[in-house]
């Protein structure tokens, strides 16, 4: 299959990322949008690996998928002190540091 | 000489005096501590006597090793290292000399004066700030570059700021006396007017440095040869202004009679006898410089001159016992100025001693006068001595220094009384004591340099015999003009015998100089070579000695007739009409500098701090703020607190960045 498949879902998935990210209020929406991105960026790496048959990008790919992770958790905690507080994970409510 | 070895000590022996004194001075006690400054002074004084006995063995030029190097750069070298020859010590000789016995009688002085000012706590104070004069005046006398006599120059002008405002809270403006300036800014007028002078002198320094590439002495003076005529001339004019700062000549003198707030052994020791001849000792030190540059000698032979008529003159119309005699010694530091600036440096130095003398002699028993009035003033006050004589109060306010409240002290203070009589006629130059033959001296330079300098100074030795015969014939002839001075007493023994022993060295002084023998001339010459010695002439003599007599009885005939009450006039107004009023308003020089450099030069400060401060500078500072406020108020509000907001923008951005890559790689 041509690359140009892998690009077009990757870019769609990055765009539908963005779109989550922007217009959910919910936290844990936006959150799961992120990983969309991720991943589309992840799809993006597997791609040219395989495309010019170099093995770097499947390695980053290990490392973003790591880091990911470990994002998750952090955020997933931030999450979960943000329900606590303010009863509520609409970030909309969260503006107390408006000029 | 071994004797070289202790010169250090002149400087560390008051040192330690004083550090004696600033730790360990309040367990010493009041007698303690005014011993142990008194015993400091004493031993540097007898360490001068070693240096001067050695120097009579072996009369030459030494410079001490270095104590410490101070500054080395390149090839210029500025050391804490001492100059041994005839002219420092000698200076050190009197700064010591007298300074111990004015220590001494500072003892029974301040003893009396703190408890006036009901203040003892200040008594250790008082010492300290004494020894720390005698540490840096032995500085300025010892050193052997520019740079160290600086540092002493700089350090006696600190004591003296220090002890005219000792009292520095009394006399403040809004007391009642309005002839005072207030004892602080007396100090701080005194602080001012050195630096103008201080100021020249650093010029004069930093061009010696230029273009001698050295600030010590011997290396200075052996290259004067090779430099502008031009250049020597402007370095001796430029230390002239120093010279007249310190040694109070026209134009700077006026802080002089204002530093008459301090104490009186302030007044002795620092404001006649040793800091104000600084200046005369500069202009001896530096004679290579000044006989390559005759027209810089001329204009100090007048500026001393002019100095010591115009001075003489203020010192008729005054009626402040301590403001005649500070006027008294403007106008013999303008003889000693003139001497130096003919060239007859050892006559200069020779009236120089005198004066430290008998000038002395005449401040502590001005003092001793002053402190029989304010112990009379005080028991007059009280309530029940009052009223059993039944008289009224004299004035609200009393003034001890008042000469118009003063009169018949003759009977009751009989020994300040001598004393005084004999400081008045050396002053006033009367054969054979010691100011006769030390002002006939620099008479006799004068006559052989310019006519007009000998009749200037001849006219301001008439004016001199006048007015402190003056103010001998008000202070202890006739009737006592007010009751304070009816039960004026006489003062005890620590203040008489420096007293005495000052009337001695005043009686005799004249004999380290005799005409004909010329002890001091001879003992100068090893570290003065080219000295205008003018022998003894029998016409010059005889002439100031008429002028003297004629002015004694002049005196005599105003004021010792007369049995004048205090709030008569003057009986010079009569005869002189306006101008008295001019003399005693001391032809309005302060006022003339009020108007014509204070004033304006407040205005510009006052312009400068409300006008230009406030306003521009302020106002520039104070701008640039609120433009940051204000706009940072406007840029605030870009943050919404709205997360998506932010991410959106970060989004743009991305976007943006990568749209210009893109544009790029294109």
């Amino acid at each position: 299959m041509p690359v140009i498949y892998y690009l077009g879902l990757s870019a769609a998935m990055f765009v539908i990322g963005i779109l989550g990210v922007l217009l959910r209020r919910n936290a844990l929406v936006m959150f799961m949008s992120l990983e969309l991105m991720f991943n589309a960026a992840n799809l993006v790496f597997v791609t040219f690996a395989s495309y010019y048959g170099a093995i770097e990008g499947q390695i980053t790919v290990f490392f973003v998928m790591t880091v990911a992770a470990a994002e998750v958790a952090v955020g997933l905690a931030l999450i979960v002190a943000i329900f606590r507080t303010k009863g509520s994970i609409d970030v909309d409510q969260i503006s107390e540091l408006k000029g | 000489m071994s004797e070289t070895n202790l010169v250090p000590w002149v400087v560390f022996l008051p040192l330690i005096g004083l550090v004696l004194n600033l730790l360990v001075g309040k367990r010493l006690g009041q007698k303690g501590a005014g011993i142990a400054a008194s015993l400091a002074a004493g031993l540097s004084f007898v360490v001068s006597i070693l240096l001067a006995l050695g120097l009579a063995r072996d009369p030459k030029v030494l410079v001490t090793p270095p104590l410490a190097e101070w500054i080395t750069v390149g090839s210029f070298q500025a050391n804490w290292a001492f100059q041994v020859d005839t002219l420092s010590v000698t200076m050190m000789l009197v700064v010591s000399g007298v300074g111990t016995l004015i220590h001494i009688y500072a003892i029974g002085y301040m003893y009396r004066d703190v408890r006036f000012n009901d203040d003892p706590g200040r008594y250790r104070r008082f010492f300290v700030y004494f020894n720390l004069f005698i540490v840096a005046m032995m500085v300025l006398v010892s050193a052997s570059n520019y740079l160290m006599l600086f540092v002493g120059w700089e350090g006696v002008g600190l004591c003296s700021y220090l002890l005219i405002g000792f009292w520095f809270e009394r006399n403040a403006p809004g007391f009642p006396d309005a002839e005072n300036l207030g004892n602080a800014r007396a100090a701080k007028k005194a602080f001012v007017v050195n630096r103008i002078g201080d100021f020249g002198l650093l010029i004069a320094l930093f061009l010696v440095f230029w273009y001698f590439g050295s600030l010590n002495f011997g290396e200075v003076f052996a290259k004067v040869s090779t430099v502008a005529p031009g250049v020597i001339l402007a370095i001796t004019l430029f230390m002239l202004l120093g010279v007249t700062g310190k040694s109070a000549q026209l134009p700077l003198y006026i802080w002089l009679p204002d530093a008459m707030a301090g104490p009186t052994p302030v007044s002795a020791l620092i404001h006649a006898a040793t800091m104000v001849t600084a200046g005369v000792y500069l202009v001896a030190r530096s004679s290579p410089l000044y006989l390559a540059a005759p027209v810089a000698q001329a204009v100090v032979t007048w500026v001393g001159a002019l100095t010591a008529l115009f001075a003489a003159t203020i010192a008729v119309g005054q009626f402040d016992i301590k403001k005649v005699l500070a006027y008294s010694t403007i106008s013999q530091l303008g003889y000693m100025v003139a001497a130096v600036g003919m060239g007859a440096f050892a006559a200069g130095m020779f009236h120089l001693v005198t004066h430290a003398f008998f000038k002395a002699l005449l401040f502590l028993a001005a003092g001793s006068v002053i402190l029989g009035l304010e112990h009379a003033h005080q028991v007059g006050h009280d309530p029940a001595i009052h009223d059993a004589e039944g008289e009224d109060v004299p004035q609200p306010v009393f003034d001890p220094q008042d000469m118009r409240n003063m009169g018949g002290l003759q009977e009751r203070m009989p020994l300040t009384f001598w004393v005084y009589l004999i400081g008045a006629l050396t002053l006033a130059g009367v054969a054979p004591l010691a100011g006769f033959f030390s002002k006939d001296e620099i008479l006799a330079a004068a006559s052989k340099t310019s006519i007009w300098v000998f009749l200037i100074l001849a006219v301001a030795a008439f004016l001199t015999a006048f007015y402190i015969s003056r103010q001998i014939f008000m202070v202890f002839f006739g009737k006592p003009r007010s009751t304070v001075a009816a039960q004026a007493q006489e003062s005890t023994a620590i203040i008489t015998i420096p007293l005495v022993i000052l009337a001695v060295l005043s009686g005799v002084g004249g004999a380290i100089n005799l005409p004909g023998i010329t002890t001091l001339e001879g003992w100068l010459e090893h570290s003065l070579e080219k000295n205008l010695a003018v022998p003894f002439t029998w016409p010059v003599a005889l002439l100031s000695l008429v002028l003297v007599l004629v002015a004694i009885i002049m005196a005599w005939w105003f004021y010792g007739l007369r049995r004048a009450h205090a709030n008569d006039p003057d009986p010079l107004v009569r005869y002189m009409n306006g101008l008295f009023s001019a003399l005693q308003h001391k032809w309005w020089v302060d006022e003339l500098y009020h108007t014509i450099f204070v004033a304006p030069y407040q205005n510009l400060s006052e312009f400068l701090a409300s006008r230009f401060d406030l306003g521009i500078i302020d106002g520039i500072v104070n701008g640039l703020g609120d433009m940051v406020r204000s706009q940072a108020s406007q840029l605030r509000k870009v943050q919404t607190g709205y997360a998506r907001l932010y991410a959106l923008s970060i989004l743009l951005g991305v976007v943006l960045i990568l749209a210009y890559l893109a544009y790029l790689a294109r």
